[in-house]
């Protein structure tokens, strides 16, 4: 992603919302710091990430806010903000709004994982395929107004999202 | 704890090891099931511990592996264990149940109850980052077998920090940039490997300073890239750019100031060689520019394996190793060293 004022990489991005407006913010190191931002050369990842989530919390008063808790291991999205570590697998999923932007631009625009599967799990490569599929045929049904079209493929991704993940086999002992 | 018995993987030797020191695959995995280190209580730390000392390791490399109880480690085993890169200084300052597991050859190590449950580490001297990752995927492999890892399917493998979500892979190499330091150019290498997502940081990784002029390169993306579209930069594109830029920077210097790059390799030899006290960082930037005397051919009686080795035994741990005290004084060390030092290089020069 690009710098909103210039072509250099942004480093800095920023999410405002105002009177329910959504406004991002791109700026590349030079304009960063010509805005206040404070960039070091290369800050530890961890630095990095807790700067991002402290300036960058989408939305909602604070008390909304200090709200998000994960209900498996009891981690809030406060607490997680000052240390930018979780607490818990479980906690993905219970900041799965907050933490959906925040992660994708830390890892350059990265949102779901290509990589390799634990042992056991290879069919899931072909819900990938199958779930990315539907996505693409929900976002053209939606671009050409099909609305029927795009609630039926809506519930065909829900239905697959919350289908068992076909695990590893038991284990003897 | 003997670690002086197996040689450790000191650098100077395997591929392109004229620049690049060493390769590292790190892998964050964690045992679905528990919650993440900083939130396990210290009875689901021990059943974490437990579960990996009682999985099945690769049958090649169960039989050798060390077993480092760090509760029952002295500060001194702990120590060692960091100048060595076999564990992170916060894993070694932590008071809480923690182990590693370190196979003889020292070429993979596993930190459990580090910021993951398991830290997987491959490890090999030069460049070689597709021969430490073979082994280390095919070790991540027979793991799974024995432990189901917290696994998401868009999320990837689930670690404490987001930024090692996906397939929880830090590749990295140790490179000894010393001429692209001494042209003043690097910034422009930051600023790069900035663009690239790449992170730049000093021997130790993160948060440790710059010494000797060794810089450990490695990736920041770990979501929406596999394995191998991460290997294929860091092997076809980012590690050969820096290697020949260094080396051209090296080959300007030779052309351009040959008498400078004389005087700084041979000026440092020379007080290596007559010290009588030596302390760490002084001894790391003379053996650094020692190192670049013998890559570009200064001094003949010397090897690079040599030079590196020193590298690691001038550490203040293992230099009390070898004098077989674990409590001497620094000013005992800085004796100790640099008769260590000037003995190895003792030389015609």
């Amino acid at each position: 992603m690009t710098c909103d004022h210039c072509d250099k990489p942004a480093v800095v991005h920023e999410v405002i919302i105002k009177d329910g407006q959504k406004q991002e913010v791109h700026l590349c190191e030079e304009h960063a710091a010509e805005a206040g931002h404070k960039i070091p050369v290369q800050a530890p990842i961890n630095e990095m990430l807790t700067q991002f989530v402290s300036a960058n919390v989408p939305g909602g008063s604070k008390k909304r806010r200090q709200g998000a808790k994960c209900a498996s291991c009891g981690l809030t999205f406060t607490r997680f903000r000052k240390t930018g570590i979780l607490g818990c697998p479980e906690c993905y999923k219970s900041f799965d709004k907050q933490l959906g932007t925040l992660v994708s631009n830390a890892h350059g625009g990265g949102t779901h994982h290509v990589g390799k599967q634990p042992t056991g799990r290879e069919g899931l490569q072909e819900r990938k395929a199958i779930r990315q599929k539907l996505v693409r045929e929900l976002d053209d049904a939606v671009a050409s107004e099909q609305y029927e079209r795009a609630a039926r493929l809506r519930d065909s991704l829900m239905k697959l999202d919350t289908e068992d993940v076909p695990g590893k086999p038991e284990l003897e002992d | 704890m003997n670690l002086n018995k197996p040689e450790p993987i000191v650098g100077g030797s395997g591929p392109d090891s004229d620049v690049v020191v060493s390769s590292r695959v790190r892998l964050a995995r964690n045992i679905a099931g528990f919650p993440f280190v900083n939130k396990a209580s210290d009875p689901q730390r021990h059943e974490i511990l437990n579960m990996v000392r009682r999985c099945r390791f690769p049958e090649k490399t169960a039989s050798d592996m060390i077993w480092v109880d760090m509760m029952q480690a002295t500060p001194h085993d702990r120590q060692l264990l960091v100048e060595r890169h076999l564990i992170s200084k916060q894993f070694a300052d932590e008071s809480s149940p923690r182990g590693v597991a370190i196979t003889s050859d020292e070429t993979i190590s596993i930190m459990v109850n580090e910021e993951d449950h398991l830290r997987i580490q491959s490890m090999v001297s030069g460049f070689g980052l597709q021969d430490a990752f073979g082994s280390i995927d095919e070790f991540d492999r027979q793991l799974a077998e024995s432990m189901d890892f917290a696994f998401d399917e868009r999320w990837g493998y689930l670690t404490a920090c987001p930024t090692n979500v996906g397939c929880g892979i830090r590749l990295s190499v140790m490179l000894h940039l010393p001429a692209i330091r001494m042209s003043n150019e690097l910034d422009r290498v930051k600023r790069a490997a900035q663009e690239l997502h790449l992170a730049v940081r000093g021997s130790h990784g993160e948060g440790s300073e710059v010494r000797g002029d060794f810089y450990q390169i490695s990736n920041q993306v770990t979501l929406g890239r596999s394995e191998e579209e991460l290997l294929d930069d860091f092997c076809l594109k980012v590690v050969p750019a820096l290697v020949n830029y260094e080396r051209s920077a090296r080959e300007k210097i030779m052309d351009q100031k040959p008498e400078l790059l004389d005087d700084r390799v041979h000026r440092a030899r020379a007080v290596l060689q007559h010290a009588r006290l030596l302390g760490t960082d002084e001894s790391l930037k003379l053996l650094s520019r020692v190192a670049l005397g013998v890559c570009l051919e200064r001094f003949n009686d010397l090897e690079l394996p040599d030079v590196h080795r020193l590298f690691l035994q001038i550490q203040p741990s293992h230099l009390r190793s070898s004098i077989g005290d674990p409590q001497a004084s620094d000013e005992t060390l800085r004796i100790a060293r640099a008769n260590l030092v000037r003995a190895a290089l003792s030389g015609t020069g």
